[in-house]
């Protein structure tokens, strides 16, 4: 899906060659600091290279449309932040900032209720916890049936239990919708528990790439032997 | 016409002296600054009051072109002053928007609604020409300070809007639109109040001088539209153009 070449940006990544596979969960993990959140900003193309390039279904990002490239790709940042108004407000809005049409409450509803909320669509944003935020960014985010998600520490602002629920609701929609999730996670357990390929940063360099489906399934076979 | 007298006018600097007073026995300081602004607006009134005499009488397109030129420069660098830390992208639009926006409406207004003949009468066209920079700069102004404003308090949702593949002109329209009608307030609350609350400065100035009531408001109408217009041109502009500053090419927040 993503081959990264020669790149680097500023003096916070210096990576020679990374590919990011379709239809795959991939979890970057690392030390906070490390260059996970710029690399994801960079496949989103909110920045651009100083050096290199990057492949997105072997085009260059940079001859994409950025918007149109965006709402193919499209990036949850870490700190969840709600468009003014009430939860209808924030579908809307996303929708008419993606110059799309609007849809309707029975959509939005549908939407909220994947990610485990039950308010109502009038109700104010204003006033959420982090947690319930961080879902209706993300029920924005699946709003726009993106083929690729990237998302910065999705359960920053939730407790392990949610976070569990979010992750594998994510992950779950990922793999119905055959798309692509690269996800940054400060969690080793997380990654190990739901990624295909786990790849480590450290001070911008890639320190490795472990592919987690053989280890998954080397698990799950330890497991049904005993 | 009544003129006023020196030794009138020297009574009337009689209400300076009981603010130094007041300001002394009340320890407030800046009495110095009362004190320097008085002076200054003196001088700088006597001064103008020669050079236009002189203007006035040596009627020239170019004397006129001068002073709109001065006024415009000095207009644009105020704004600057008041804001403070202008972006060099905006201003460089505030100095366009304000040369296009008041040009546009002080021609409009002295050729076809005032009908002014020659249109470069500086009676007319230093006066007119005046007041609408004067409430241009104001708007700009505000509407500066809306739009920087808004996008520091905003720029998290701004990023987020932009990472869902939002357009930039569609993600601002909100905070340009608030800037703009910041812009705008002072104007509509003046043309609310006009004539009930307060008699504006033209209109007063007119009819002390002599002019009929009725003759005075019919300039103070077409001159509340005409800033009104030049306001609304100006602002417009740098709120449209200054607010995409703030992306590049690629829509990514600079």
């Amino acid at each position: 899906m993503f081959k990264i070449k020669d790149l680097k940006f500023k003096n916070i990544l210096d990576i020679d060659y990374l590919q990011v596979e379709e239809h795959n969960v991939t979890c970057i993990v690392g030390k906070s600091g490390g260059g996970k959140t710029t690399l994801l900003k960079l496949l989103n193309n909110m920045i651009s290279a100083d050096k290199g390039e990057i492949l997105y279904k072997d085009k260059n990002i940079e001859e994409y449309n950025p918007f149109e490239l965006r709402r193919e790709v499209v990036m949850l940042p870490q700190t969840p932040v709600m468009f003014t108004g009430n939860i209808r407000d924030n579908f809307e809005k996303t929708l008419r900032y993606t110059v799309r049409d609007l849809a309707d409450d029975v959509t939005y509803k549908g939407l909220l209720e994947k990610v485990g909320l039950t308010h109502s669509l009038d109700s104010d944003t204003k006033n959420m916890s982090g947690g319930e935020k961080q879902r209706i960014a993300l029920a924005r985010v699946l709003l726009l049936k993106p083929e690729t998600l990237l998302l910065d520490e999705p359960s920053s602002a939730l407790d392990d239990e949610t976070e569990d629920f979010i992750i594998r609701m994510v992950v779950d929609y990922s793999r119905e919708t055959a798309g692509t999730l690269v996800m940054v996670t400060h969690s080793r357990s997380v990654a190990e528990k739901f990624a295909d390929t786990i790849i480590t940063l450290s001070d911008g360099k890639i320190q490795d790439i472990v592919d987690n489906i053989s280890l998954k399934d080397e698990n799950n076979m330890h497991y049904s032997g005993l | 016409m009544q003129d006023v007298t020196l030794i009138g006018l020297a009574a009337a600097f009689i209400f300076l002296l009981i603010l130094l007073a007041i300001m002394r026995k009340e320890r407030l300081g800046h009495e110095w600054e009362i004190i320097l602004s008085s002076v200054r607006m003196t001088v700088q009134l006597i001064l103008v009051g020669y050079i236009l005499t002189y203007i006035f009488d040596n009627p020239s397109v170019w004397f006129s072109l001068i002073v709109l030129l001065l006024m415009l420069t000095f207009a644009v660098i105020n704004t600057f002053q008041r804001v403070g830390n202008v972006p060099e992208d905006i201003k460089k639009i505030v100095g366009v928007a304000m040369f296009t926006g008041t040009g546009i409406t002080i021609l409009y207004f002295i050729i076809l609604v005032f009908r002014i003949e020659p249109w470069y009468q500086p009676q007319y066209f230093i006066p007119i020409a005046g007041m609408m920079i004067g409430n241009s700069m104001t708007g700009i102004t505000l509407g500066i300070d809306g739009l920087l404003t808004g996008m520091k308090d905003n720029r998290a949702v701004i990023e987020n809007a932009l990472m869902l593949g939002g357009k930039p002109s569609l993600i601002m329209r909100e905070i340009t639109g608030r800037a703009f009608y910041q812009a705008l307030v002072p104007t509509i609350n003046s043309m609310m109040g006009m004539g009930i609350v307060f008699l504006p400065g033209m209109m007063t100035g007119q009819i002390l001088a002599g002019a009929p009531p009725l003759a005075a408001i019919k300039y103070q109408i077409a001159i509340m539209l005409g800033i009104m217009g030049s306001v609304t041109l100006t602002v417009y502009i740098v709120i449209k153009w200054g607010s995409r500053t703030f992306f590049n090419q690629r829509g990514q927040l600079k």
